[in-house]
């Protein structure tokens, strides 16, 4: 009886929406191609993407970004596509077109509508035309792109009114080549596309060389893809403009690359120069104090995300202090409990403390398991500046920059300009004499081994930003760490930048010419002649301390 | 030398004597089935491997649950080969001769296979290794149950050439510098070339083990994929390596849409340990996914989160490797009535069970199972999306027709062939 009685409820409120609706006929082929989009084939739900663009109804927008969030589904029961919001436990659905409210239904009762790459495609190129005149010029900007990839001839004259109203500087130039890359798709005139060719040509980046260098690439007839020699003519001329133009900024984004690079090494073996260069420990452990900050890192993360979500773009910026803290800690425990008994004898030095990275990585396996874990870039660390001709600055290379910059300059203050940094220094370079002085030599030692371990667990905190949180983390980075100081210069700072800025570029240089494997090889030779030539590496130290 | 050979002997024949004795007397006295686990628990490896050794726990003990095998309590046997590739050898001749187990489950790079096959070959013991690989070997102690080349790689780049995928025009192949990437890659290039892709329209690249610095070969990649034809990426790279290369990937804005990249060694796991939001589109080819609906596997999810005690642990390919080749083993001990290897060998062949993805899997005599092909998109939950699969059970190859010399052979381990790489029969 209720059902029967909803059911005619339901068909009158029908009559109702159909009756005032000015469009009834683009209406309800709006509702059919909806109904399409439930389809199993492709090349159906494409076809109905584009039908409801077309039609220009109401709420189409609201469909094509129900479906790229994944919100429309099938309802098994009667195959209806349905918009479905998730509350607490089920969902409430509703007309998708209309959002008016269709009940509620358990997750079972409902298949999500399938979705690939080459739909996605297509939907955000249909969205991408109906937001071209957005009030956002963010969506704006992203709409001309959308555009830009597979332009329509019906959009020429969309863009152009578009283009004509345009007053944000951001987003005219944007909107400009969009409307030159539909010109060039769909102009009359061969000189229209030729002219439109040549206002592409202003542009650098590689979506533009790609669109250009496609007019030019033959067909197995040795046929050109584009038929007008005219356009052809202009494409070359603007794509030897464009390598002209691009070459400079290739060069910048590769040195950007090599500094980042260096940036890491530095990060990673500036720990080391304290215990393996000032102290002269060979500390096969390293690796594992980075990891160990790596995983303070993770923790931190995680108890903000449960307890303080809100601060979760901080949570990098508190890990830096705790991860000192704890990986100093350990420093101090293995300074105390194992490296102080084997000063002066490296061989067992080298294996105790090989022996210890590996009971520290079994440790962290227990803990927290095998498998990697997730710890999330903040929204100031994600993203990238585009250069000119497509080289990009990422945001998280950028800060890891600034930040072992940060990190050496503070070392070295710490080094240079505070007592403890003076006692440090006297008791590296004559033992017996800062004793002499009242110097607690063993403490010194201890505290500038936990120095240089909560160093490394501050690199930690970077390296979770750009690679693997696993137990295996500081492996990777072990034998780089002693290539830098050694060739930089055992006991010197100055020489550890320099050292790993030299490594950082010249392998990501070498990389670009050789492949990654070969590129690592040629360093490492070339390191290994170079120590041949200068024992003490770029910057040797010259004094006393040098004989102790 | 002579001298020297014969002293080994008067050696070796005793003790080999011995041991014979010794292990005749420790059959008789079993009362339990011994089955070996080989995963590297601890080293690179362990983050993959320690979820299979889990995986066959499980297994062993719902088994049990349910009265064993032939009579007898099953009992695992765990060992650990550290990620070390030799000491897999010495660990599988430890679990054969003095573990005496009568069957191995383990394995995961193609290095550690490789190592231990002469070993399974000279004991005449069993392999089941769980792990899609490259191909190009039979052997007759070992039963393939991950995908070859022609039921993962090949399938997933003919989706990408296809119109679903996207019709790429151009290739970039990536992977980690060591033989499942490089051998993967000759088929690939073998094939894609078969199908008329100029020498120009491939890029191949490599990079060595744990590579974490990926500026500067994403930055080449879409250099490559500014040529004006629709590019994709096919990946074989493996392990840690993975995460830095998605995190720049998504770094440096490269979408699916545009250049879709596919791997062949990332599943659910490895996955874990990403933000997978700005990965969504990228794509996976395997015989499962987590995200397959079919009750065989909601029961499967659900027994493993249960017996490893945390709702938020995934499941993945070679674990259902790992449950098809027991289930197989177990059927095929029922069927032989003993654990006898070369019994078992036999009642394997043409076994059938039915997989986690709904099909029925079904060992050939070849050593390679049919399974499904699945092609899935990565989600923004750390999830893969089936968009494509094959409409039905794919069998295994284990020579590549795409590689001219590997294409005359045949591997086939039933009378009158029983041989992994041969042109013809070796018995008439």
């Amino acid at each position: 009886m209720f059902e029967k009685l909803s059911g005619l409820l339901a068909a009158f409120a029908c009559i109702c929406v159909l009756s005032t609706s000015p469009v009834v006929a683009q209406d309800s082929k709006a509702v059919d191609l909806v109904q399409d989009l439930g389809s199993r084939s492709y090349s159906k739900i494409i076809k109905a993407v584009n039908g409801l663009a077309a039609t220009g109804v109401n709420g189409v927008e609201g469909v094509l970004n129900a479906y790229l969030s994944r919100n429309l589904f099938v309802r098994k029961s009667d195959k209806r596509v349905v918009f479905a919001k998730k509350t607490d436990s089920q969902y409430r659905l509703f007309a998708p077109l209309t959002r008016q409210s269709l009940g509620t239904a358990k997750r079972s009762d409902l298949t999500k509508l399938r979705l690939n790459n080459r739909l996605r495609r297509t939907l955000r190129a249909a969205l991408g035309g109906l937001t071209l005149r957005s009030s956002d010029p963010a969506q704006r900007i992203k709409a001309a792109n959308v555009v830009f990839k597979a332009p329509k001839a019906s959009q020429v004259s969309i863009l152009k009114k578009v283009l004509a109203a345009e007053k944000d500087e951001n987003v005219r130039p944007v909107i400009e080549r969009s409307l030159a890359a539909a010109v060039l798709a769909h102009g009359a005139t061969s000189k229209a596309r030729a002219e439109a060719v040549i206002v592409l040509g202003t542009y650098s980046d590689p979506d533009v060389s790609a669109r250009l260098k496609s007019l030019l690439i033959k067909d197995s007839a040795g046929r050109f893809a584009e038929k007008e020699p005219l356009v052809r003519e202009a494409a070359q001329k603007a794509l030897d403009e464009i390598a002209e133009r691009v070459a400079i900024w290739d060069f910048i984004g590769k040195l950007f690359q090599g500094v980042s690079l260096g940036s890491v090494l530095l990060l990673a073996a500036i720990g080391l120069a304290i215990t393996f260069g000032v102290m002269g420990v060979i500390n096969m452990a390293h690796g594992e104090m980075v990891m160990i900050g790596a995983y303070t890192t993770f923790v931190i993360q995680e108890i903000i995300r449960t307890s303080a979500p809100a601060f979760f773009d901080v949570s990098v910026i508190i890990a830096i202090p705790m991860a000192f803290l704890v990986a100093g800690a350990f420093g101090v425990a293995i300074e105390r409990g194992i490296i102080r008994y084997l000063y002066g004898r490296p061989l067992e030095t080298l294996l105790a403390t090989w022996g210890l990275s590996l009971i520290l990585q079994q440790m962290v396996r227990t803990i927290f398991g095998p498998t990697n874990r997730e710890v999330g870039n903040p929204s100031w660390m994600t993203g990238a500046i585009e250069l000119d001709g497509g080289a990009l600055l990422t945001y998280n290379r950028i800060w890891i920059i600034v930040f072992s910059v940060v990190v050496l300059v503070l070392l070295a203050l710490v080094l240079k300009k505070t007592a403890f940094g003076l006692q440090m220094r006297a008791v590296t370079q004559n033992r017996r004499m800062a004793s002499a002085m009242g110097i607690r030599t063993g403490w010194v030692d201890a505290m500038t081994f936990g120095l240089g371990s909560g160093v490394a667990g501050v690199a930690g905190v970077a390296l979770s930003q750009i690679d693997n949180v696993s137990p295996n983390l500081g492996q990777a980075y072990i034998v780089d760490s002693f290539m830098v100081v050694v060739f930089g210069g055992v006991g010197n700072l100055l020489g550890t930048l320099f050292g790993a800025l030299t490594l950082g570029v010249a392998n990501k240089f070498l990389e670009a010419w050789s492949g990654a494997v070969l590129a690592k090889i040629f360093i490492l030779v070339a390191v290994i002649l170079f120590i041949q030539k200068r024992p003490s590496g770029i910057f040797a130290l010259k004094g006393r301390a040098v004989d102790s | 030398m002579l001298k020297l050979s014969k002293a080994i002997r008067r050696i070796v024949v005793p003790i080999a004597a011995a041991g014979a004795l010794v292990s005749a007397t420790a059959v008789q006295a079993a009362d339990t089935i011994k089955v070996g686990v080989l995963h590297s628990l601890s080293g690179t490896m362990a983050i993959s491997e320690t979820t299979l050794k889990d995986t066959m726990l499980m297994l062993i003990d719902e088994q049990n649950k349910k009265g064993g095998l032939l009579g007898k309590k099953l009992e695992a046997v765990v060992v650990d080969p550290a990620s070390n590739w030799p000491l897999f050898a010495e660990k599988a001749r430890d679990l054969i001769q003095n573990k005496k187990v009568d069957v191995v489950f383990g394995c995961w790079t193609s290095v550690s296979r490789k190592s231990v096959l002469p070993v399974f070959e000279e004991l005449n013991s069993m392999l089941f290794y769980p792990v899609q690989y490259e191909g190009e070997e039979s052997s007759r102690n070992v039963f393939y149950t991950g995908a070859a080349p022609n039921q993962q790689a090949i399938p997933a780049v003919e989706y990408l050439m296809g119109e679903d995928g996207g019709s790429a025009k151009r290739w970039v192949l990536l992977g980690t510098d060591y033989v499942y990437p490089r051998t993967t890659n000759k088929i690939l290039r073998a094939f894609l070339k078969a199908k008329g892709v100029k020498e120009s329209d491939i890029m191949e690249k490599y990079t060595p083990f744990g590579h974490s610095d990926w500026q500067t070969i994403v930055a080449d990649v879409k250099k490559f994929a500014s040529a004006g034809k629709k590019t994709a990426v096919v990946s074989t790279i493996n392990g840690d390596a993975n995460v830095p290369f998605y995190k720049e990937l998504g770094n440096q804005g490269i979408k699916a849409e545009d250049i879709p990249v596919v791997a062949f060694s990332v599943g659910e796991e490895e996955l874990s340990g990403i933000d997978t939001k700005p990965l969504v589109g990228h794509l996976a080819a395997w015989n499962y996914f987590m995200s397959v609906e079919s009750p065989e596997n909601k029961d499967f999810i659900a027994k493993w989160q249960k017996f490893i005690k945390s709702k938020k642990r995934v499941t993945n390919d070679p674990m259902e490797a790992h449950y098809i080749g027991f289930k197989m083993w177990t059927q095929a001990v029922k069927q032989a009535g003993t654990t006898n290897v070369d019994a078992v060998r036999q009642a394997m062949y043409g076994q059938k069970v039915k997989s986690l993805t709904g099909t029925v899997a079904e060992m050939h005599p070849n050593h390679h199972l049919s399974k499904p092909v699945l092609i899935g998109e990565i989600q923004d939950n750390g999830q893969f999306e089936t968009v494509w699969k094959t409409k039905g059970p794919v069998v295994g190859d284990a020579w590549s027709n795409y590689i001219p010399e590997s294409a005359k052979l045949t591997a086939n381990w039933k009378f009158p062939w029983v041989c992994g790489n041969c042109q013809k029969p070796k018995h008439f």
